[in-house]
């Protein structure tokens, strides 16, 4: 009998933290223009020191410039997804729940096409501008999370198999509006509806934009962790959890609107990356069991890592030309989910 | 076991002595599919009182109100009438983390959605004293192991849930129960899924533990034999109207049990003193 210790805790966080680190300079790396590990980490340094006129060559400033924020987004965008996708999981008692599958991105992506649709049309200041496009993908997410909630209800309980096909049925749904916004709205454009359709961190986030998704992680992601003991009790049940103390009602609040924040900032600068919810809560779960206060920070590392990884993959396998990440997640988490469903239907 | 009795606070030990620690006054309650309609199930006023260290089995046939009878007790469901006091606190007001403190339940199924070890499951019993964020102590873990070592299942804490026997479960459930140190232990149907054997022990396993940390268990079951051997008293059910409550030999009437369960029965008193139920066939 051994429970999770702060020590422990914090040990593992360390060692996630260093493959992640290892997969950061890895993907700084790899690339159409060739870096020297060595070129690389002087420069590295030097912007750490605040010295980047230094800089030893023009692909420094390729690596630093072009590189390091795509790979920082990658991080936020894949740590936010991943830990949303465990607090579905765990709110909906369901192991297959994941933004993307139960069509919450797309509702995340919905909001924030219309959020662009209609900001010229309204009077608002450019600082508030910047805020607007989360602020509707949040609210898609939010809504899209509610509606697929109260589908997904069979005689007042919730129905894992129909939630899900709610969920699908509503990403399928909400992907056609988007597919007739953009074309009607927006102007046939192949590269924006591959953006919120599949996903892509190949677009520059805006200075502003930065501050909000780094603080918007933190507050969403803080407040779920201070919930992490009482979600290890919800798996056994909504009554389970009030009879050991659980303040339910309390809890679901909390993860359904910090969930969807979530959701709603990554899908806001990324489009809608597909299976990250949903394979590396489970690959953590098989590595460091289901102990929420374990499981949370773990997700959040391993999304950073996967989406990482699989931006990479979607900038070199086929270079010059590029692939949109959620390509990459989809060929690696599709076969996942079909496997995990196959394997609770037996 | 100091660690068991540290938990009761001086008043509560004041309050509990002498007097009825469960108090159940004038309670009823009505679910109805919409607040227009007639409701699909009354239970009438009901009333009873439990010492510390007593046993009260609810008695009854399906849809007889019992398990809706053990979520108003637990203060899960608010009475239409009437109030459930444990020493003196309506159970219905107290906060989920007070409440959890005091009554534990043992419900009949309970599954998880990912695999857990037995003893992280009997840990989860402390969570009402744990402050958000915080990791289990070394009392927490001092008390799940003696919680383990109550029901005799020291033996199983490294083991996965899910491969655990139905027998072997229901104890770590118990356990769970334990380690939540509750003043009133409420066990919804405990012996459903059991064989005879591990009915006897589990049922054992309570009346030893109400005599000696002064619980008050409150059973629900429509075991009647199981009831009379073990409860000190009984309260017999029927369609929502508590018909008779008192001790088993006081409640064990042919004509009555005949009538609540609809079947032919013979009663007698077995050597333990307590009555003893034999259905008659045809």
């Amino acid at each position: 009998m051994r429970p999770l210790s702060l020590q422990r805790l914090l040990l593992r966080c360390a060692a996630l933290a260093a493959v992640l680190f290892v997969v950061v300079v890895i993907a700084l790396k790899l690339g159409a223009v060739p870096v020297s590990l060595y070129g690389l980490g002087r420069d590295l340094i030097r912007v750490m020191l605040g010295r980047s006129s230094e800089l030893s060559t023009d692909y420094g400033m390729i690596v630093i410039d072009i590189r390091l924020p795509r790979i920082l987004l990658g991080i936020v965008v894949g740590a936010s997804l991943s830990v949303a996708g465990t607090s579905f999981q765990a709110l909906l008692r369901n192991p297959l729940a994941d933004p993307y599958v139960l069509g919450v991105s797309s509702g995340a992506a919905l909001g924030a096409i219309l959020a662009i649709i209609a900001e010229p049309h309204l009077a608002i200041s450019p600082e508030l501008a910047a805020l607007f496009t989360p602020l509707g993908a949040f609210l898609g997410a939010a809504a899209t999370i509610a509606a697929v909630y109260f589908l997904g209800r069979r005689e007042g309980q919730i129905d894992s198999s129909t939630l899900l096909l709610a969920g699908i049925i509503s990403a399928s749904f909400l992907s056609a509006i988007i597919l007739f916004l953009m074309t009607t709205q927006i102007g046939r454009d192949m590269h924006g509806i591959a953006f919120w359709i599949m996903g892509d961190l190949s677009t520059p986030l805006q200075q502003k934009l930065r501050w909000v998704l780094g603080v918007g992680f933190v507050a969403a992601a803080g407040a779920i962790y201070t919930t992490a003991s009482d979600l290890n009790l919800l798996l056994a049940g909504e009554k389970e959890a009030m009879h050991l103390g659980v303040d339910v009602p309390r809890v679901h609040l909390v993860v359904y609107i910090a969930a969807s924040v979530l959701t709603g900032l990554a899908v806001s600068v990324s489009g809608a990356i597909g299976y990250v919810g949903l394979l590396v809560p489970h690959v953590m779960r098989f590595i460091f069991g289901s102990d929420h206060r374990m499981l949370l920070p773990a997700a959040a590392f391993g999304g950073a890592i996967a989406v990482v990884i699989a931006d990479t993959l979607a900038r070199t396998v086929v270079a010059p030309a590029e692939l949109p990440v959620g390509v990459m997640t989809a060929m690696a988490g599709a076969p996942l989910f079909i496997y995990l469903l196959r394997r609770r239907l037996a | 076991m100091s660690a068991q009795t540290a938990a009761r606070t001086s008043a509560d030990t004041a309050r509990a002595s002498g007097e009825a620690r469960l108090s159940v006054e004038q309670v009823s309650y009505a679910y109805s599919a919409n607040p227009s309609q007639a409701p699909l199930f009354t239970l009438e006023a009901t009333s009873f009182q439990a010492r510390a260290g007593e046993i009260l089995a609810i008695l009854g046939p399906n849809a007889s109100g019992k398990s809706t009878l053990l979520k108003l007790i637990s203060g899960a469901l608010q009475p239409l009438s009437g109030r459930v006091l444990l020493n003196g606190f309506v159970t219905h007001s107290l906060s989920p983390k007070t409440r959890a403190q005091r009554i534990a339940v043992v419900q009949q199924e309970s599954r998880l959605l990912f695999p857990s070890r037995a003893w992280e499951f009997v840990l989860q019993g402390r969570h009402p004293y744990a402050r958000p964020m915080r990791f289990e102590t070394e009392d927490d873990v001092i008390i799940a192991r003696n919680a383990l070592a109550q029901v005799g299942a020291e033996h199983l804490g490294d083991r996965w849930m899910d491969q655990l026997s139905g027998g072997e479960k229901q104890r770590v459930i118990l356990a769970r129960a334990l380690a939540q140190q509750p003043l009133l232990l409420l066990l919804d149907e405990p012996t459903l899924h059991l064989d005879i054997g591990a009915q006897v022990d589990l049922l054992d396993a309570l009346r030893r533990l109400a005599a000696e940390n002064r619980y008050t268990v409150v059973v629900v079951t429509h075991e009647l034999n199981l009831a009379a051997e073990y409860a000190d008293q009984v309260v017999l059910l029927q369609r929502g109207k508590s018909l008779r409550i008192g001790p088993p030999a006081n409640v064990y009437q042919r004509e009555l049990l005949e009538h609540v369960f609809q079947t032919s029965l013979s009663v007698e008193l077995g050597s333990s003193g307590r009555p003893r139920v034999n259905v008659l066939s045809g």
